[in-house]
């Protein structure tokens, strides 16, 4: 039943999808949105809030139908073919949605049993004991922390072995050491073939995907490698160390040819689209000190802030 | 061969399709036990319900209080009160003292009767002028005064048979010329409990079953679990017979309740057949939870589904023929009746309980709860809202 309709097997595409648009009755959530994710690829999507991640999302995993745009998902059509995509989908909501008044076991069992998995009791078992929930397997779901929780999410997601997985800003409200476990057992399984595409707000969570896409208001800004979308956005920064950089900074943002100031710790990003532009507006400055400026690379998050800036928010 | 595979196919997708009910039955019932104090109060309240309904309501009231405003001294006026006693409907425990006063007793409610037995009422009869005796009823409920009445008017045949002897009696009332025959049968006692205790049983039924299953849906929007669900490759109808399920053996734990109840505390008889009375009242339960069900596909909160519930109640109670005469309701609003389940249960279960009616009696009102099981299903799944858009 699986086998016959599977993705074409020449190519390694998982999702191709191609203009998908969506609205709630209000301006478009998500516009002409086009995109290609490749087999066994961890695939970042960023953004800030209400920009269309979790819309995007749902379209792809048959839980939106989207207003325009067509697409595949594993192969099988997004608009039509949604209970084939459910079946070989993970998708993790955003919100925990598991049964808070059932146990980690009866909610693995639940998910198993939906599955039709042969042993829905084994299957739920051997989830438990991969989980490392073994002592908690009769605690319900509801009092467990948040890490846990979110690993109890990612346990039943992946039961079910599918193909893809959809992941919600999985992280978010999530301690650093089990956000560092859980993209360990990200990257594990993507070793296995697994292909995920996962939302998320985290810059050092960008850094650890294969390929990442940027998207505000709907639409898609950036797109490639972390080093190319770096490359791409053509930044020029100076890394400002020394006393007053707050004064320093104030005085920065009034200047033309500075796009833009941002504290980091005791350091100050001054990065310009323009690098002679930024040169010019900084000279005196940088000349009369006391502060020490040096020449440096932006960061990823400089270049998220910097295209956000370009955009003019019209969702507002 | 592609026949025999493509019903190995389905044959399949059924199996799959039952196990995934199966999924939705064991984990709803799971919640279902986890919730305690709910559970407890599905079997409890229910019986509470009916003992205290099941005593508290009579349709037929005795000893009513009435007043009485004497001005005659002759035996008619005592045999007249004697008599009035003798019906049990009346219990003549005021003492009025001017006609001011006897309508003061009425209309301040301490009183429901007044009787006024006039002066020279006892020399006025023996002249043969026909003398009034005024009995004032408050009939502002009917049901409370109506068989009082009735009973009134028997009497007036007998009650001076007595003294309407030897020179008196060309003025004692001639038999009529035939004798009326009046069978009440089921319930010859005309006790209210035997009409109102099976009634009970499907209001009480109702009204749970709507509330169990009216929140279904609703809740698991409202906490989120829906969108999990919804990402997972389940059917509506799966989710819909999956949810239903345990409440139908709950329904039936409730029933077993009720029915043992009516029988032991209530003395109801159960004339019919126990199997068919116990099937049919499954497929009551079934179409309540149905209707709830719907609700709760249709409703966006919990709180609508329960507002719809109680919508939905009212005419239950009303216009079912539970509470007033079904018959005696205008046509449209008979109609209207028709098409609440309530209806139809209530003449299979006093059918089944009182009159030993059979299957074949009750094929009408079978069909037609099977009918509006259906379509509230029907309804239910395409209502069912399959995605979040």
């Amino acid at each position: 039943m699986t086998a016959q309709a599977s993705a074409d097997p020449v190519s390694d595409i998982v999702i191709d999808v191609e203009g998908l648009t969506k609205s709630f009755g209000g301006p478009p959530v998500v516009k002409n949105l086009t995109m290609q994710v490749h087999k066994g690829l961890i695939y970042g999507f960023l953004g800030p809030n209400g920009s269309g991640k979790t819309t995007t999302l749902r379209m792809l995993c048959g839980l939106l139908t989207p207003d325009s745009g067509h697409g595949t998902c594993l192969g099988y059509d997004i608009r039509t073919q949604t209970t084939d995509i459910k079946r070989h989908v993970g998708y993790m909501t955003q919100r925990f949605s598991l049964y808070a008044d059932l146990s980690i076991r009866e909610n693995l069992e639940f998910v198993a049993r939906i599955y039709n998995l042969d042993q829905p009791r084994k299957a739920a078992q051997d989830a438990i004991v991969r989980l490392g929930l073994e002592r908690r397997a009769d605690q319900l779901a509801g009092d467990l922390s948040g890490g846990w929780k979110q690993r109890l999410a990612l346990g039943a997601c992946i039961l079910p072995q599918p193909e893809l997985l959809l992941l919600d800003e999985p992280t978010a409200g999530v301690d650093p050491k089990a956000r560092r476990d859980f993209w360990d057992e990200i990257h594990r399984l993507a070793h296995e073939g697994l292909t995920v595409l996962v939302s998320t707000h985290y810059m050092d969570e960008a850094e650890r995907c294969h390929e990442i896409t940027y998207i505000a208001y709907g639409e898609i800004l950036a797109h490639g490698k972390v080093a190319e979308v770096v490359a791409e956005a053509h930044l020029s920064t100076y890394i400002v160390t020394g006393p007053q950089l707050a004064e320093l900074a104030e005085e920065l943002e009034k200047r033309d040819g500075v796009d833009m100031v941002a504290p980091f710790g005791v350091e100050l990003h001054v990065s310009g689209r323009d690098g002679k532009k930024l040169e010019a507006a900084t000279a005196d400055l940088r000349a009369k000190g006391p502060q020490v400026w040096t020449r440096g690379e932006p960061t990823l998050e400089d270049v998220f802030i910097d295209l956000m800036s370009r955009v003019p928010d019209n969702s507002v | 061969m592609s026949n025999g595979s493509d019903i190995d196919r389905r044959t399949r997708g059924f199996r799959a399709s039952l196990a995934r009910l199966r999924a939705t039955f064991i984990k709803e019932f799971l919640q279902l036990r986890r919730d305690r104090l709910t559970f407890a109060t599905m079997l409890f309240i229910p019986l509470m319900q009916l003992l205290l309904f099941g005593t508290a309501i009579n349709t037929n009231p005795r000893h009513l209080p009435t007043a009485v405003l004497i001005q005659d001294d002759s035996s008619f006026a005592r045999s007249y009160l004697a008599a009035m006693r003798a019906t049990d409907y009346f219990d003549i425990s005021l003492n009025a003292t001017s006609e001011a006063d006897l309508d003061h007793l009425i209309r301040s409610g301490q009183a429901l009767f007044g009787v006024q037995i006039p002066a020279h009422f006892g020399r006025d009869l023996i002249r043969g002028d026909r003398p009034e005796i005024l009995v004032i009823a408050d009939a502002t409920d009917p049901t409370a005064t109506g068989n009082a009445i009735a009973a009134l008017n028997r009497i007036t045949e007998t009650v001076f048979s007595r003294e309407l002897t030897g020179p008196a009696a060309n003025l004692a009332p001639k038999p009529p010329p035939f004798d009326l025959r009046v069978h009440l049968r089921y319930n010859p006692g005309i006790e209210t409990r035997l009409n109102i205790v099976p009634g009970l049983m499907g209001t009480i039924l109702t009204l749970t079953m709507l509330i169990f299953t009216g929140l279904s849906v609703t809740r698991e929007i409202e906490r989120g679990t829906m969108e999990s669900l919804l990402s997972m490759p389940i059917r509506p109808v799966e989710i819909m017979l999956g949810k239903i399920a345990p409440y139908l053996v709950v329904g039936g734990l409730q029933m077993t309740l009720i029915l043992g109840a009516a029988w032991l505390l209530f003395g109801v008889p159960i004339e019919g057949s126990l199997p068919l009375l116990l099937a049919l009242t499954l497929l009551f339960i079934l179409a309540n939870l149905s209707v709830g069900y719907t609700f709760s596909t249709i409703a966006k909160s919990q709180l609508q589904a329960m507002q719809m519930s109680f919508f939905y109640f009212l005419p239950n109670m009303l216009l079912s023929g539970f509470l007033f005469p079904f018959k005696g309701m205008p046509g449209w609003a008979q109609h209207v009746g028709e098409f609440l389940p309530l209806t139809h249960y209530l003449r299979i279960v006093r059918g089944i309980m009182l009159k030993s009616a059979t299957f074949v009696d009750l094929q009408f009102d079978v069909l037609a709860l099977a009918l509006f099981t259906l379509a509230a299903m029907a309804l239910a799944v395409a209502r069912f809202r399959q995605t979040l858009d």
